[in-house]
């Protein structure tokens, strides 16, 4: 693959290659993917396939041991890290909240954390955007798992990042905290961040997705336009390709 | 190829034999050749290998922190495998000092452990090496240990100067019953045996890295035949493994 | 956020957490008036006197209980993966060692501060002014205590034998500190002048600032992947 041509921007996560070892262990073996701006991808695969490792290398949390990783056109470990964390968001099945914090001060916390200008009056207004507003001078302790995830959503989009990368966030949830967080990405995504969410629900992946890539054992083994897919084929494709990972699977 | 693979058999071979030449010729000169001392009597001939075994302590201090700084900075596995074995080496010459001080001490000032400087803060050294080890096979996978292994070897040769010197002051002034005074105070026969055996120890101290090193290597090699092996078990036998270094 | 910012803030979380939950100061202090105790009945203090023995005494109070103040603080970011957060944000990894090194020297000293009038009460000794000075003493010395203890508790936490690791490597790391604290604080207690301690002070001084530099360039191994 050759870099984007002048004019054109540079993709929002390119990945050439990229490989991530733990020892003689490839958690992830030579991955090629190119996620233009704007777009959702649904990340899907078994267990141990790699999709956590692959969000946060894209978080830049850890480092590639092969292969190359571009975020915004840039490479993290020679661009200057601050500027590339400040767009990007990443929400986990740990919420990275403190439990003897208010909601507020947590959220404070995070946005001095991320320097907004503005620190108090975005703590507001994230908290208000999740519908937690009345529960902000409460310990995070007292907060439903429902309730502290909708705190972790609010933490992962305070500074509006561009980039937001879920792992199995809705990993957990009751179905009105579910369907909170889907109207909340449904926003994200309109207003042209960039999404990659690995999920095991493939129904919430393929309603989101424009896109859906799957990867099993640390490879990247099919990725299709989501609209292709309904949830029982979708399902067949990602058993199959669990049991046949050597198998041609590929991009039409 | 390694490092060690590729200089040829020969040379690790020579050393080999020059260091088993070496060994029974240095024990023949320090219970046959060297007169006995006077005030200590015979016990005072373990300080032939007390002071080399001293020697060879820091120098495997020294090395493993150069290969872990060095290892920090390139992430080449050679110098983490070579710091790791320069802590194993370097431990086992301090419990060489830990274990003849004492034997020597019982006999001259009728007590085990005396509390003199230099062997307290060699007690120290030992417990902070110990602990890189530990470390280092508690940590989750190969990576981590080098990198944590790395981070204790440095700050932990950065203060070796400080806690012998720290530990000197402590006792204050000391009678320097057991000073080791390197060179003067000893006749020419004991000064050229000295020589002899800090050569000599010197030369195993090396034979010994290198062949731990190869060990190293080696067990690096088993680990990524069985984990590939693991991988594919439907791959056909006598097939070529591609070669892949991770040097 | 600017450095300093940065690391007011880590260490301000830290605080605040700690204000609410009063875990760590409630744990700290009564450790360390458990080991007062115990050496109050182990030693026959009408016959040895607490100037000999009590800067000892008091250290080794200290080192323990630091031991447990510096597991905490990292336990605490290992819960919900909170200290992914932080690697996450915008924020240099120095000053997030540097806001953990200050609010530990924090509960350090807090408990410090209440330990030390509290033995002199335990232990008869004939108050004066001279046990204040004890105090900035093992303040100096418990900011290299915390510098080598916060990096080390960095990777120890996270393994399975953490809690004899921790001990294993940072005490004989800190066995400058504790002998300048020890005979820093003994002389004091035995009213010495300054002259007979000030080499002391100065080696706690250089090591706070060789480890604090060393630790603040290696923190970055320690915590990346």
């Amino acid at each position: 693959m050759t870099a984007a041509p002048a004019g054109r921007r540079a993709p929002a996560l390119l990945a050439l290659g990229l490989s991530r070892h733990y020892g003689p262990h490839a958690a992830l073996d030579r991955i090629d993917l190119e996620i233009p701006a704007g777009e959702f991808v649904a990340l899907l695969g078994p267990n141990g396939a790699g999709k956590s490792t692959l969000l946060r290398l894209f978080a830049t949390l850890i480092r590639p041991t092969a292969g190359r990783l571009e975020v915004h056109g840039l490479d993290p470990r020679r661009a200057e890290r601050a500027p590339l964390a400040r767009r990007i968001g990443l929400l986990s099945h740990q919420t990275f909240l403190y439990d003897h914090l208010t909601g507020l001060e947590n959220l404070l916390f995070y946005a001095r954390l991320y320097g907004l200008p503005d620190a108090p009056g975005a703590a507001r207004a994230a908290l208000r955007a999740v519908g937690l507003e009345d529960r902000g001078f409460d310990l995070l302790r007292t907060y439903s798992r429902g309730m502290q995830q909708r705190l972790a959503i609010a933490r992962t989009l305070l500074h509006d990042p561009d980039i937001v990368l879920l792992d199995e966030p809705f990993t957990g949830l009751d179905p009105e905290a579910s369907d909170r967080l889907h109207e909340r990405l449904g926003g994200a995504r309109a207003a042209g961040a960039t999404c990659v969410m690995a999920t095991h629900d493939l129904g919430a992946g393929l309603r989101l997705a424009d896109r859906v890539v799957v990867l099993v054992s640390g490879r990247l083994v099919a990725d299709r336009p989501a609209r292709e897919l309904d949830p029982p084929s979708l399902g067949a494709l990602v058993r199959q390709a669990a049991r046949e990972p050597d198998a041609a699977w590929s991009a039409p | 190829m390694h490092a060690t693979e590729r200089m040829s058999d020969l040379p690790q071979r020579l050393l080999f034999l020059l260091v088993s030449l070496l060994v029974p010729v240095c024990l023949y000169v320090v219970f046959g050749v060297v007169p006995t001392e006077q005030k200590m009597g015979v016990v005072q001939r373990i300080f032939y290998f007390h002071l080399p075994s001293a020697f060879m302590t820091f120098l495997g201090v020294f090395l493993c922190a150069a290969c872990s700084t060095l290892y920090l900075l390139t992430r080449a596995r050679r110098y983490d495998i070579a710091a790791h074995a320069s802590a194993e080496l370097g431990v086992v010459f301090c419990t060489i000092v830990l274990v003849t001080g004492p034997i020597w001490a019982r006999p001259v000032w009728g007590v085990w452990w005396t509390g003199e400087v230099r062997l307290t803060s060699t007690l120290i050294l030992w417990l902070i090496f110990v602990g890189y080890l530990l470390l280092r096979d508690t940590a989750e996978n190969r990576e981590q240990a080098a990198r944590w292994g790395a981070v204790v070897a440095i700050v932990g040769a950065l203060d070796v100067p400080i806690i012998y010197k720290s530990v000197e002051w402590w006792r204050g002034l000391h009678p320097k019953v057991l000073k080791i005074s390197g060179g003067g105070g000893l006749e020419p026969t004991m000064q050229r045996a000295l020589l002899l055996c800090s050569v000599t120890f010197t030369l195993l101290f090396a034979h010994l890295l290198i062949q731990r090193c190869r060990l190293g290597f080696l067990q690096d090699e088993v680990e990524r035949l069985s984990h590939a092996g693991v991988r594919r078990p439907a791959r056909p036998a006598g097939g070529p493994e591609p070669k892949e270094s991770d040097r | 956020m600017s450095f300093l910012g940065d690391v007011a803030l880590v260490a301000g979380k830290d605080l605040r957490t700690e204000l609410r939950s009063r875990d760590q100061i409630v744990t700290l202090l009564f450790f360390a008036l458990l080991v007062l105790v115990v050496f109050n009945f182990a030693f026959d203090f009408t016959v040895i006197d607490f100037v000999s023995l009590g800067a000892g005494i008091l250290w080794v109070a200290f080192i323990f209980s630091g031991v447990l103040a510096l597991s905490h603080s990292f336990q605490i970011e290992r819960e919900q993966d909170r200290i992914q957060g932080i690697l996450l944000a915008p924020i240099d990894r120095s000053a997030f060692y540097l806001g953990k090194v200050a609010a530990t020297i924090l509960f350090m000293s807090a408990v410090e501060a209440i330990v030390v009038p509290v033995s002199v009460l335990m232990f008869n000794y004939r108050f004066s002014a001279r046990v204040a000075l004890v105090i900035p003493i093992l303040i100096l010395n418990t900011v290299g205590f915390a510098a080598v203890g916060t990096l080390f508790a960095a990777m120890t936490t996270q393994t399975r034998r953490s809690e004899l690791l921790l001990p294993l490597l940072l005490f004989p790391a800190a066995v400058p500190i504790a002998l300048a604290a020890v005979k820093t604080t003994s002389q004091i207690l035995a009213g010495r002048p300054f002259d007979r301690y000030a080499s002391w002070i100065a080696l706690s001084a250089a090591y706070d600032a060789i480890f604090l530099s060393a630790a603040v360039l290696l923190f970055d191994y320690v915590l990346e992947e």
